[in-house]
Order: C-alpha cells, then sequence, then structure tokens
C-alpha cells in the first residue's frame, strides 16, 4: 500500500480520493488501482482490477487534448445543465415571492373616510381614540366595514386635529396617558404632547398627523394613511 | 478563492466529501438506465422547493383554501408557474417511481445483500403516494374534496379500528378546517421529513453495495462523476422539460370549483395513478361486505409480497417470478385504468359523467370571475350560492323545469361549439374524442337544425345523426327530458322578441307559449289573438309591436335599458296603444289596480318585483286568480324562499355581472 491509498471500512485497500483525482487530471494513461464491489458477493468482499483510466480511448479519442477537451466539455454541460434544471423551482418561486412588490394597490375615492361628528370629540380638549372604519383588501378576501386602524381626535382651539395612534418610531400603538394628558408609546418609551410633538424617547419625528375636513357642518373625515417608521419626517406606506 | 476553499475544508472535509460522492466506481460504466434514482431525488428536490415557496401563498383552513390556491393560481404574478410546477412534477413522480422500480427489479438489485434498501425504496414509493393524496385535497376544490372523501371513507373499513382512525384522519367526523391543518401538516411536514430520512439511507445504503451493474457489462468500469452524473443532468432536464411543456400547455393546473358538501360532484374521480384502485373496488367480487378485500387485504397482501421479493430472488426462477409478478401488476392496473376511463367515457353513465365535468367547469370559471371582480368577503362558495347566474338555473332546473323550460332546456345545459355538418358532428361523437377531446359530444346529448324554424325541439344527437339531414346543427350537452313542456319557455320572458312572438296567434297556443295550458282555450286568444289579432291590418299589426315594446319596457331588463331609453317616444305611443287603441285594459290592470279584470296585471310586467310577486303566488288577485293552471305558490307554501326566489329571476332577466369580457347585446 502506498501513499495514494488508504483502507476503507470494508478492509478493502482503495486509492484514495488525491491520487484518483490526480490521476484523472494526469492523462489518460495513469493507471490507478480501483475497487469494484462485486454485486453478487457479500459487501465486504472486494477485490482489486487495474483499470485504465478513462476507457474512453477506444471511442475514438487517441490523443490527450481530445479527452481532455470532452472530458471539461462533458464537465461545463453537467454543472449548465444542472444550474437550469435547479434554477428553474426557484425561479418559479422567487417570482411569485416577490408578488408584493409588484402588486398595484387598488386606489379609489380621495382616502377620506368618515370618522364621526364633531360633537363626539371631547370639547375640553382631550384625545379621543375613534376605529377607523373602511374596506379592506387583504389577499383574496376584500372586507367591507372593517376596522382598518384608530386615530386619536382631539379639539385644539376650535380646531380639530387628528394623530395616527402608530408610532413612527417602530410602528406599536401609542397610548393617551390620562395621569399626565400626554401620549405616551409603551414599547421604548417615547412621549409626545397632545399636539403630537416630542417630548422625550427615541421617536424620530412626532406623531403622525392627518388630513382633516369637516363635511356638511358636523362630519368629521379624515385621510387614513400608513406611514413608514423610522424616518424624520413621514413618508406614506404605498 | 483557494485559500477560502482549504480553510472550508480543513474545518468541514468538503472536497473529500465530494470526492467521495463524485468519485463513485459504476461497473461497467454510466448507463441510461441508471438514471432515474436521480431524476427522483431531482422531482423531489423541485417539490419541497416549490413547495416551501406555494406554502407562503397558502392557508389550510375550509374558507381560506381554495379561496388562498386560486389567488396563487390566477392573481400572483408566476404563481401559476409555481403552483403548474408543483402539480405536474406531481404527475411526473409515480412514472419516474415505476420506471425506477422496474429498472432494480429487472437488474435484480433488490436482492442479497440489498434487501434493506429495497424495503427503504418501496417504503418511499408508498410516501410519494401519500403525498400525492395529501396534495390533493389541499385546493378544497370539488375534485380534491370528493375523491379524497372516498379515500378517507376507506379508513373505514380497517378491521376494529377503522373508525377511530378515520376520525383521526380527518380530524372529526366530517371534513372541515382540520381535515385540512392536519392534511397540510403531514404533505408540508411529517411526508417530506420522512422521506429526506429515508432518502439519505436509501442513498447510504446504495453506495454500501455499489450499484448493481445490467449485464452483460459493455464498457468497462467507469466513475460516476462526470459520464454518469451527465446522463443523469440530461434525464433531469428532459423530465423538467416535460413538466414544462405541461404547465405551460395548461397555465399551471386545473383547480375545479370550491368544495361544496351540498354539490355532488359526479366526476370526481382520484388522481389517474389511482384510478385502477378505483377501478379495482368496482369488481362485483368485492360489492357488499368484500370492499374490505379489495380497499385493504389485497393491497396489503400485494405490497407483503413485494417485500418478499429479495428472499423469493434468491432463486433465479424466483427472480423472474418476481419480474413476471411486476409485469402482470402494471399490465392489469394498465388495463383497469383504461376500463375506468372507458366507462367514463363511453359506458351507461358517460353523458352524466362528461356534463359533470362540464358544470364544474363552468362553476369553477364563474368563481374565479366572480372572486376576481367582487372580491370574497366570506368564501368563495358564497360567492357561487348567491349568484343568480349560478343558482338560478339550477333552482329553475329542480322547481320549474318540469313544466317550463328555458330555450328548450331545463336551464342547466352547455352551449356547446355548433357542429358545422352532420360529418362533423359525427366525427365529434366518437369514443376517442370523448377521451381526448373537449369538444367532444355524447350521443345523448341534444342538438337541432341551425337557422331553420325557430323551435325549441332539441333532439338527440343519436336520432339526428340517423335521420341524416344535412346542416349545421346546435348542440347542447343536456340529456332528453321525459315529459314535453306545458308551460311557457322562459327564455327571454318579457323582452320585446319574445312578447313580439308571444302576440303572435299561432305561437300563443304553440307548447313554446301557452299551448299546453288552460290559457291556449282563454279569452286571450279566443276573444283577442284567433278573432282580433289574425285579422289586423299593417297599421293595427305596428300599434300592436309598439304595445309589445312598452310592456317590455316595463320588466326594465337591463339588457334592454340602451334601447328602452332611446325608444322612449315609441314606447309612450305603445303606452298609449295598450291603454286606448288595443285595450289591453279591457282584460287587463295597467298602472292602476282593476279588480273586474281576469288577466294578469300588466303593471310592472316581467321586472324582478312582478317576477318574485307571481312565483310566490300566481292565484294572487294581481295574477290569475280564477284561472291559474297548476302552478304552485312557491312562496306561499314555502317551497321557495323569497330569495332563491330572486335569484330565479334574476337569471331569468339576465340581471347579474355578465364578466369583463361580455358585451351587452340587444
Amino acid at each position: 500500500m502506498d501513499n495514494n491509498e488508504e483502507i476503507n471500512s470494508e478492509g478493502c485497500t482503495v486509492p484514495n480520493q488525491d491520487a484518483v483525482d490526480e490521476a484523472i487530471s494526469n492523462s489518460d494513461s495513469a493507471i490507478v488501482s480501483e475497487v469494484s464491489v462485486d454485486d453478487r458477493s457479500s459487501p465486504v468482499a472486494c477485490h482489486l482490477s487495474e483499470v485504465k483510466i478513462p476507457a474512453e480511448s477506444e471511442e475514438g479519442f487517441t490523443s490527450e487534448v481530445d479527452l481532455e477537451e470532452r472530458r471539461g466539455f462533458v464537465k461545463f454541460l453537467c454543472i449548465v445543465i444542472g444550474g437550469i434544471v435547479s434554477a428553474v423551482p426557484f425561479g418559479a418561486g422567487i417570482w411569485a415571492y416577490l408578488n408584493p412588490l409588484t402588486r398595484e394597490k387598488e386606489g379609489g375615492g380621495d382616502g377620506f373616510i368618515k370618522i364621526t361628528t364633531l360633537d363626539a370629540i371631547p370639547a375640553n380638549g382631550t384625545p379621543a381614540k375613534f376605529s377607523v372604519i373602511a374596506d379592506k383588501e387583504d389577499a383574496w378576501n376584500k372586507f367591507k366595514n372593517i376596522s382598518v386602524g384608530a386615530i386619536y381626535l382631539l379639539k385644539e382651539g376650535g380646531k380639530v386635529k387628528a394623530l395616527h395612534t402608530v408610532c413612527p418610531h417602530l410602528g406599536c400603538f401609542i397610548d393617551y396617558r390620562s395621569s399626565k394628558n400626554d401620549f405616551f408609546c409603551p414599547c421604548h418609551n417615547s412621549n409626545f404632547k397632545l399636539d403630537g410633538s416630542i417630548v422625550s424617547g427615541v421617536s424620530p419625528r412626532p406623531m403622525d398627523p392627518l388630513k382633516i375636513e369637516i363635511r356638511n357642518k358636523e362630519e368629521v373625515w379624515v385621510k387614513f394613511q400608513n406611514f413608514q417608521p423610522g424616518h424624520d419626517h413621514p413618508i406614506p406606506l404605498s | 478563492m483557494k485559500a477560502l476553499f482549504n480553510w472550508i475544508d480543513h474545518r468541514t472535509g468538503i472536497r473529500s466529501l465530494t470526492k467521495e460522492a463524485l468519485f463513485e466506481n459504476i461497473p461497467g460504466g454510466s448507463r441510461w438506465r441508471y438514471v432515474w434514482g436521480s431524476t427522483l431525488t431531482f422531482a423531489l428536490f423541485v417539490q419541497f422547493v416549490t413547495g416551501v415557496f406555494l406554502w407562503m401563498g397558502y392557508s389550510a383552513s375550509s374558507g381560506d383554501a381554495w379561496e388562498s390556491v386560486n389567488y396563487i393560481q390566477n392573481e400572483m404574478t408566476g404563481g401559476w408557474l409555481l403552483r403548474g410546477i408543483h402539480h405536474w412534477m406531481a404527475q411526473a413522480m409515480p412514472i419516474l417511481l415505476l420506471l425506477h422500480l422496474m429498472q432494480v427489479l429487472v437488474d435484480g438489485a433488490y436482492k442479497a445483500p440489498r434487501e434493506v434498501n429495497f424495503w427503504f425504496g418501496v417504503i418511499l414509493l408508498k410516501l410519494v403516494l401519500a403525498l400525492s393524496l395529501t396534495g390533493y385535497l389541499l385546493p378544497w376544490d370539488q375534485k380534491g374534496y370528493w375523491a379524497t372523501k372516498v379515500a378517507t371513507n376507506l379508513a373505514n373499513l380497517v378491521p376494529f379500528i377503522g373508525p377511530e382512525i378515520q376520525k383521526l384522519v380527518v380530524g372529526g367526523t366530517d371534513y372541515g378546517h382540520h381535515t385540512l391543518t392536519r392534511f397540510f401538516a403531514l404533505h408540508a411536514g411529517v411526508l417530506p421529513a420522512l422521506i429526506v430520512l429515508l432518502v439519505v439511507g436509501h442513498i447510504y445504503l446504495f453506495r454500501r453495495h455499489g450499484i448493481t451493474p445490467a449485464e452483460p457489462r459493455k464498457k468497462k468500469d467507469a466513475y460516476f462523476w462526470p459520464d454518469q452524473v451527465f446522463k443523469d443532468a440530461v434525464a433531469c432536464l428532459a423530465v423538467m422539460a416535460t413538466v414544462m411543456f405541461f404547465v405551460i400547455w395548461y397555465h399551471g393546473a386545473h383547480l375545479s370549483s370550491p368544495a361544496d358538501p351540498s354539490e355532488p360532484f359526479s366526476a370526481a374521480r382520484p388522481d389517474w395513478y389511482f384510478l385502477y384502485l378505483f377501478q379495482f373496488l368496482k369488481l362485483p367480487a368485492f360489492a357488499g361486505n368484500k370492499e374490505v378485500w379489495g380497499a385493504i387485504y389485497i393491497p396489503s397482501m400485494f405490497v407483503g409480497l413485494i417485500c418478499l421479493m429479495p428472499f423469493i430472488g434468491k432463486w433465479k426462477v424466483g427472480h423472474f417470478f418476481n419480474v413476471g409478478v411486476m409485469f402482470a401488476f402494471l399490465g392489469g392496473a394498465g388495463a383497469l385504468t383504461y376500463l375506468a376511463k372507458h366507462e367514463d367515457v363511453s359506458g351507461s353513465n358517460s353523458a352524466i359523467y362528461l356534463k359533470a365535468l362540464l358544470d364544474n367547469e363552468r362553476d369553477a370559471r364563474r368563481a374565479i370571475e366572480l372572486a376576481r371582480h367582487q372580491g370574497i368577503e366570506t368564501t368563495a362558495l358564497n360567492l357561487l350560492k348567491t349568484d343568480p347566474k349560478t343558482q338560478g338555473p339550477k333552482l329553475f332546473a329542480q322547481h320549474c323545469a318540469s313544466c317550463h323550460r328555458y330555450d328548450g332546456h331545463d336551464g342547466l345545459a352547455h352551449s356547446l361549439l355548433d357542429a358545422k355538418s352532420l360529418h362533423d358532428l359525427k366525427r365529434r361523437t366518437s369514443s376517442f374524442q370523448r377521451f381526448a377531446s373537449s369538444e367532444a359530444i355524447h350521443p345523448d346529448w341534444l342538438a337541432r337544425l341551425k337557422g331553420g324554424a325557430k323551435t325549441n325541439d332539441w333532439q338527440t344527437v343519436q336520432a339526428v345523426l340517423s335521420a341524416n339531414i344535412e346542416g349545421s346543427y346546435e348542440v347542447i350537452a343536456s340529456t332528453k327530458f321525459k315529459e314535453a313542456p306545458s308551460a311557457p319557455d322562459l327564455k327571454g320572458f318579457a323582452s320585446r322578441q319574445w312578447i313580439i312572438e308571444l302576440l303572435k296567434p299561432e305561437m300563443y297556443i304553440s307548447s313554446r307559449f301557452f299551448g299546453g295550458t288552460v290559457h291556449k282555450d282563454g279569452d286571450m286568444y279566443r276573444r283577442f289573438l284567433n278573432r282580433k289579432v289574425i285579422k289586423y291590418n299593417d297599421e293595427e299589426k305596428e300599434m300592436l309591436k309598439l304595445v309589445a315594446l312598452a310592456l317590455s319596457a316595463e320588466a326594465k331588463l337591463p339588457l334592454q335599458s340602451n334601447i328602452d331609453e332611446a325608444d322612449e317616444t315609441l314606447i309612450k305611443q305603445g303606452v298609449d296603444h295598450l291603454i286606448d287603441d288595443i285595450s289591453c285594459i279591457n282584460c287587463h290592470a295597467f298602472q292602476e289596480p282593476d279588480p273586474d279584470v281576469e288577466g294578469p296585471d300588466l303593471t310592472g310586467y316581467g321586472s324582478r318585483q312582478w317576477i318574485i310577486d307571481f312565483v310566490k303566488n300566481p292565484e294572487h288577485e294581481k295574477f290569475y286568480p280564477e284561472t291559474n293552471d297548476r302552478m304552485p305558490s312557491f312562496g306561499k307554501k314555502n317551497i321557495l324562499t323569497e330569495k332563491e326566489i330572486g335569484l330565479i329571476a334574476d337569471w331569468i332577466r339576465d340581471d347579474y355581472y355578465k364578466g369583463s369580457n361580455s358585451s351587452v347585446t340587444n
């Protein structure tokens, strides 16, 4: 047994893979020891046979260059075909997975949603939370009149102000603390004044104001939209 | 780069592992017949990849499964491709499994010392079939729902614990959310995990024993890499190309209409590779309580025999026996599959089977169309249940078609492509066409000459072919009705054309209108049509036509809204004629109640409310208090709800969503 051989688990002497590799890359005339397992015998019975690698010289590939070229080409084809057939399922999957990026969002109307009436907002300036009820498209479902979010409405010097309940930091739901009469995000302790401006904490921008319209003298309509978290100015999600 | 490889290799031994994998010795050199194991591994890989991506869009609940699969198939970009690959690769796998199994058997690769590996293979085969079975249900469509019901009901036959097994498999006594969650967990979790474990064991054992060369060895030994790898790769490419051909041809995979426990699907069949078992169970030998033999005992014994094959194969004659048994099985299964298919398209129930396919296709398309147009607020099935176009004909066929007709049929017929000639009709009726073509016509279906006098006389295709009259034919998928119609044909009810035809004396007493009722002897015919109209001069005929326009306008049919608006002046004239010149109001109330007249109230004639009121109670004083002829009071007697009557009315009035491609015609 020389350096190019090793003993396998069945106690047979077999060429080690480095030797085999080297033999293949060297030339067609290399002779290596090789194991073949006789299918009709027990798994531990094996014999050594000498095989000229490769055997293609009998098929018309006489020169070393021809053989190398053919081998290289076959290996190249293996990789190309293997790559193509493996890419197909991944390609189809990724194409479908990317659907959310390409799907157009259904728009309609001016975006204003009727929230409540003026009388429902506390006159003393305390903010009140209101659900936003709208139609919602959720993948295959199209729901009518369901809660799609919430907003705070407060009266501020005769005017009505609308603030989003979602924290501009990372999207937690902002509470109104009646004890301190301020807004407070319970996740990362940002707190805001009633006008939405930052008092302290990690929020990158004040609470997001929403456009508001009073229609028919008493109806409060708000343009409800969500914004990307983490920026210092509100960027609508689309 | 090399340094990086060395670094990784030093820590993982990847280089020697790769070499181990690639430099497997193949006695006798690479052969095409060795490719099947690799193609199967490749198919599993494709199924795992596409399956995981499908998982990202699938929702396993009975209210969302069809909806999410429809969304993948019809709304998501590339979803059809993804689902198509998964579906068609699943179709390819049984074929690849069979080829692999046959190669192993013929080449004797199952014999000692490879018994355990052979058993691994048999278990893998079973697991892949279990994947197919569980996957078939997941879209929750009619096809999968009813076919899988049969399979899970078979579990009931297992001795002693059958009902308990069934309950566990189904997740309760009946199909529902838990059937899907359980099937999905099996399909995407348990079975793939078992398959991975067994495939690893299978390949390990295969490598341990080496390949079994097919004798005689034509070439000298060679390594797995690159020659055999190349053959394997080409085979995988061929499999993928075949799969892609079907994916593109069918634009993904078929999705039948949403599962509906109240709507039987006569064409529900297991997937084609289970069809032989389905047919096997139909053999008379397994009738009654002997079914357990066909469903469980015999298949189990056969699998037992396969597992014993390595021992039987020790003897040369045993090997021939094994191979013979498998070929006999293949022949038998092939024959049973053919018989199953043949019975479906040519057997005594073939007209029902083929029509059920068309019915389901219609519902499926409609559900997809409505889901896209209206969106799904509850379930897609609910969209169908509240859709006049879908439910109207079903209710009409059940409650009205024993007397009325709709274009000569019961409302549920499908208009097929016209037969251009007698020869065309004959060609499309052949058994071969019924096997292979979507334009096929069953001989029991109905046809009528096109362009001739407008009658509603449909004849069976068989009768038309025997009559041998050349011409182009209209064809519908519907079987002949036992009884002749005895009440008006309601296709186009209250439309201008319908009323104009009605007011022709000879038509009024024809079977298309009131020929089968007592009204043929009533005042309308005797005192008006047959006494006055029959003698009308041209001017009066023109007046009568305007009356028809005016009466039809009362219906406010959506299909006529444009022309009704355009003909406003003519309609006003028609109203005047109706009241004064033609004097319909002598017998009918119009625009105001008139308790002294006998004929039906013409105010709002043919409108939605008029039809609903009429169907609810035709004996109401507004309609036929004295002369109602056999028509039941559907609402008064609670035979139909107002909602159901509304669905029929909307359908007859063509008042429903038409689909994006439909154009409104006059």
